[in-house]
């Protein structure tokens, strides 16, 4: 075992760029499940985002189209979902379940002839010389755009959610469907919306395995990452800051065990490969105690009687 | 304008229905699915359904029918009861590999002696293995109140890595020239789950599978337990005034549900599969989450879907060898009948109104 093998700033930098996707397929769950709609899909978009992301930034050489395919993608797929529970009114848990088995199964078709390629490289941010700072330069400055753009999300949801009259009225919705739809709001519409929201942040999540991360195509190769996003929400009370938090816990410890594996710790692989799930279940035993925060009508299908 | 309505009751012919419309409807659009990866549609879906129970080779397909189907209804019978009380256990596939690799181990420490013995000993480790496992989520909700749909997800991916430790480490087959895998259970008789009748396909699993669904069925309309179970699904608070326990139901669903499984890896272990290897799970804990739906979460209707699932995988099989139809493509046919079965779900509980809204 050679633990001087790892260099911990890079490895602070790479922590980062690890929860990006956490972070990004969470933040959107988080507005969904604000709105009062549970979406168990988070797997299939991600996955379904990896893909298209993927594909378009192959074919057409540039990353950031490869991007704006993956949001777009992931909110397709996340149409299906709203149709399913908010005009056929289905069971949130069903639909979601069937979002995921179905993304899984579309992304490995449409991926197919895409294994083994190598995507273009997304470029870091050019900030010129502030990456040049030792230590804080790698940390901070040193990433691609999208781990800025994660973080602009975290503060744009947060912001709206607690400034805004459109916040306001979401959160309305997801407290109390009933009330809201007694005061005139679309009730509908603005989950509609809002799943369409969760699915591009989720299809982003899911291109920045693809394209960043890895960067190659395999068959289900968000592994699991999708769920871990719908724990860090009950994680973070439905909370925005406290998801970057959470994702930055994850991706840490996703990224440390990936380093420990390097390192050739005298664990084995696969029980280094277990931690983040198990890490996932502790958390999720130690915060369940705490259940007040959950959107009152979180789950439960909206149908306007008479 | 068009709106729908609620029904006053659940329509029973809506009920029965839908999953037939679904079937055909997953079929047309299979078809069109089919015919954009450029296969003849109507060639794809004669291979799919029909190929298998009345072709050239159907007496080859036609067990298999048995073999794939038995898996899927055990677990679908499971995770049904917990459905139907709202108990979510998404993690059968961890449930159905712990079962495994607690079956094949238990058997395994034995060889090679021949005992009679050894394989009831097997389907007991096997069972408990599954029934462990999906303890894990049951006992953290009962006592903490947690998620049990993300907690037996998340022991999904452990038991695959646990999968991948066993057969690299202690499950090894020591004379497998270092090659990942144990030892084949087909070649230690006592261990080994052969066909009951030679050339049918039945083996244990397929007897295990049939116990199970009349046991459901006994204990879903004739028993209180299985009353509790429906109370609770339909009605959660008036269960609670009629005395059902919360905690003990958690509890009962999802060993229940872990039980069947780890069995249905077990069998699968023992006999079609033969030996613990890295991809010995291939997602029948997932598939049968669509079989319990497409069965209505009634245990007869389960074995009707479940042999059908098991048809589209076999068919799949075909038209991927024939046609060169992509296996990713029949993991889609599964998915979008899941989408239509929801979808047309709504015409059981809502009908549909033309015409203007009437004001009161």
């Amino acid at each position: 075992m050679d633990l001087s093998s790892i260099n911990p700033i890079l490895l602070i930098a790479a922590m980062i760029a690890a929860a990006t996707p956490i972070l990004l397929a969470a933040i959107g769950e988080l507005v969904v499940e604000r709105a009062g709609v549970l979406n168990l899909g988070v797997e299939g978009m991600m996955i379904t985002g990896a893909v298209c992301g993927f594909i378009i930034a192959v074919n057409t050489g540039s990353p950031t189209v490869g991007f704006i395919a993956a949001a777009i993608g992931g909110a397709v797929l996340s149409l299906l979902f709203a149709f399913l529970t908010q005009v056929a009114l289905a069971n949130q848990v069903a639909s979601g379940l069937a979002l995921t088995l179905f993304g899984l199964g579309l992304s490995s078709l449409m991926g197919q002839s895409y294994v083994g390629i190598k995507p273009p490289r997304a470029e870091a941010t050019p900030l010129g010389p502030l990456a040049d700072i030792p230590v804080i330069g790698p940390i901070v400055f040193g990433h691609d755009l999208m781990v800025y753009l994660g973080l602009g999300i975290v503060a744009g949801t947060w912001a709206v959610l607690k400034f805004t009259r459109m916040g306001l009225v979401l959160r309305a919705v997801g407290e109390n469907h009933d009330a809201a739809h007694a005061l005139g709001y679309k009730v509908k519409r603005i989950r509609t919306l809002a799943i369409l929201f969760g699915g591009a942040c989720a299809g982003l999540g899911g291109a920045y395995i693809s394209l960043i991360r890895v960067p190659q195509w395999t068959e289900g190769m968000t592994a699991g990452v999708g769920w871990i996003a719908l724990a860090l929400v009950v994680f973070a009370s439905w909370k925005p800051w406290r998801v970057l938090l959470g994702a930055y816990l994850f991706g840490g410890i996703t990224q440390l065990q990936l380093n420990l594996q390097g390192a050739g710790v005298a664990i084995p692989v696969e029980y280094l490969a277990m931690s983040p799930y198990i890490v996932t279940i502790i958390v999720l035993v130690i915060l369940s105690a705490d259940k007040s925060r959950a959107p009152g009508s979180l789950g439960r299908t909206f149908h306007a009687s008479g | 304008m068009i709106r729908i309505e609620a029904r006053p009751q659940p329509s029973a012919v809506m009920a029965y229905a839908t999953p037939v419309l679904a079937v055909v409807l997953t079929m047309i659009f299979g078809g069109v699915l089919f015919a954009a990866l450029g296969k003849d549609p109507l060639q794809a879906i004669a291979t799919i359904f029909w190929e298998p129970l009345f072709g050239e080779f159907a007496f080859f397909y036609r067990p298999q029918l048995l073999i794939k189907g038995a898996p899927l209804v055990l677990i679908a019978i499971g995770l049904a009861l917990g459905f139907r009380a709202g108990i979510w256990n998404i993690g059968a596939e961890g449930q159905y590999i712990v079962g495994a690799i607690c079956g094949a181990g238990a058997g395994l420490a034995f060889y090679p002696t021949e005992s009679v013995l050894i394989f009831p000993l097997m389907v007991l480790a096997g069972a408990l293995g599954g029934w462990a496992w999906a303890m894990i989520p049951a006992v953290l909700k009962v006592k903490f109140g947690t998620n049990e749909i993300l907690v037996s997800l998340m022991l999904v991916y452990v038991a695959e890595q646990l999968l991948a430790s066993m057969s690299l480490g202690l499950l090894k087959n020591p004379e497998g020239f270092g090659f990942p895998g144990s030892r084949n259970l087909q070649q230690y008789p006592s261990a080994h789950n052969a066909e009951i009748i030679s050339g049918t396909g039945m083996h244990w699993g397929v007897v295990a599978a049939l116990i199970a669904v009349i046991f459901a069925y006994v204990l879903l309309t004739r028993h209180r337990l299985g009353f509790a179970i429906r109370v609770t699904g339909e009605a959660p608070r008036a269960a609670k005034f009629g005395g059902v326990n919360p905690g003990r139901l958690v509890l009962f669903c999802l060993g229940m549900s872990g039980l069947l499984a780890g069995l249905a890896g077990m069998f699968e272990v023992a006999g079609p599969a033969g030996q613990i290897s890295i991809d010995f799970n291939v997602g029948y804990g997932f598939t049968a989450i669509i079989v319990a739906f497409l069965g209505r979460l009634n245990p007869l209707g389960i074995v009707a879907a479940g042999l059908l699932m098991a048809l589209t995988y076999i068919g799949g099989d075909i038209a991927q060898s024939q046609l060169g139809l992509p296996a990713a493509a029949i993991q889609v046919f599964q998915g979008m009948l899941l989408f239509f079965l929801l979808a047309l779900d709504v015409m059981t509980n809502y009908r549909v109104r033309f015409g203007r809204v009437e004001v009161a």
